[in-house]
């Protein structure tokens, strides 16, 4: 596990939380050839993204394969403050999958 | 305890096939809520697509939602999309982008707790009309804007 796979901040403004999210992942379509050997790169995408707070789903983000290579994401949650603990975790099309924890500051 | 997530999970549970695999634990909670809508991702007409997800292709255009992005994105693989919008009520977010091979790039659902924004970055294989749209209190409302790419980003 060298390397990391997600990076999340999450910062509290007045009653809610920005949580913004680099989701590492090279969210390969299955429609591109590869230029040495002409061959499709076989998809590997993140689907699901689940963003927490509290143990409680906020927000589920269903991704599909237009979505940027280290997809980044930010959403608001409201009625977090600073010292809650918000976690996001994705799952991609090959079952690998990821999460963090982050404390809202 | 999140009343609202209950009752969900309980109407969620309506499918016999589903209240079994619950049942006999094969599915935890989490994955009742998580079907990812394959054949709406997968589709490669933008009607299917909102068809698959939404139920209908039918939208109300309204200037509520705010859908910020670049009006030229010079690399197609990196297009940054801001949805906001003043609606209350809001059940979910999707991002379409309309000359893409498949089309549904986004799709947020949203629990009363979260505040109805999402900001993502997404591929453009040329320029495109990309809409924003948002269900709130089992309607549909949408905004579009078109993006001119100059250097696409769905392969080629």
């Amino acid at each position: 596990m060298a390397k990391k796979k997600l990076k999340v901040r999450a910062s509290g403004k007045k009653g809610y939380a920005v949580v913004k999210a680099i989701l590492f992942h090279p969210m390969e379509t299955g429609l591109r050839k590869s230029k040495e050997t002409g061959e499709v790169i076989p998809a590997h995408y993140i689907q699901e993204v689940s963003v927490k707070h509290k143990d409680a789903e906020v927000i589920k983000v269903n991704m599909g394969i237009a979505v940027s290579k280290n997809p980044y994401l930010s959403v608001e949650i409201d009625g977090a403050v600073k010292g809650d603990q918000i976690s996001i975790g994705w799952l991609d099309n090959l079952g690998e999958s990821a999460s963090t924890d982050v404390t809202v500051s | 305890m999140n009343n609202q997530r209950r009752s969900f999970l309980r109407k969620s549970m309506a499918g016999s096939l589903v209240a079994v695999s619950v049942a006999s634990g094969l599915l935890t909670p989490s994955h009742v809520l998580a079907a990812w809508p394959k054949a709406a991702f997968d589709s490669k007409s933008v009607k299917d697509a909102m068809m698959g997800l939404l139920g209908t292709e039918a939208f109300e255009e309204t200037n509520q939602i705010q859908l910020r992005t670049p009006d030229i994105a010079e690399n197609g693989s990196v297009v940054p999309v801001t949805v906001k919008t003043k609606i209350t009520g809001v059940e979910s977010i999707s991002i379409f982008a309309l000359e893409n091979a498949r089309p549904l790039a986004i799709s947020a659902d949203m629990s009363a707790n979260a505040r109805p924004v999402l900001a993502t970055r997404i591929k453009l294989g040329k320029t495109s009309k990309v809409v924003a749209v948002v269900r709130a209190n089992g309607k549909l409302f949408g905004a579009t804007k078109t993006i001119k790419v100059t250097l696409g980003g769905c392969g080629g």
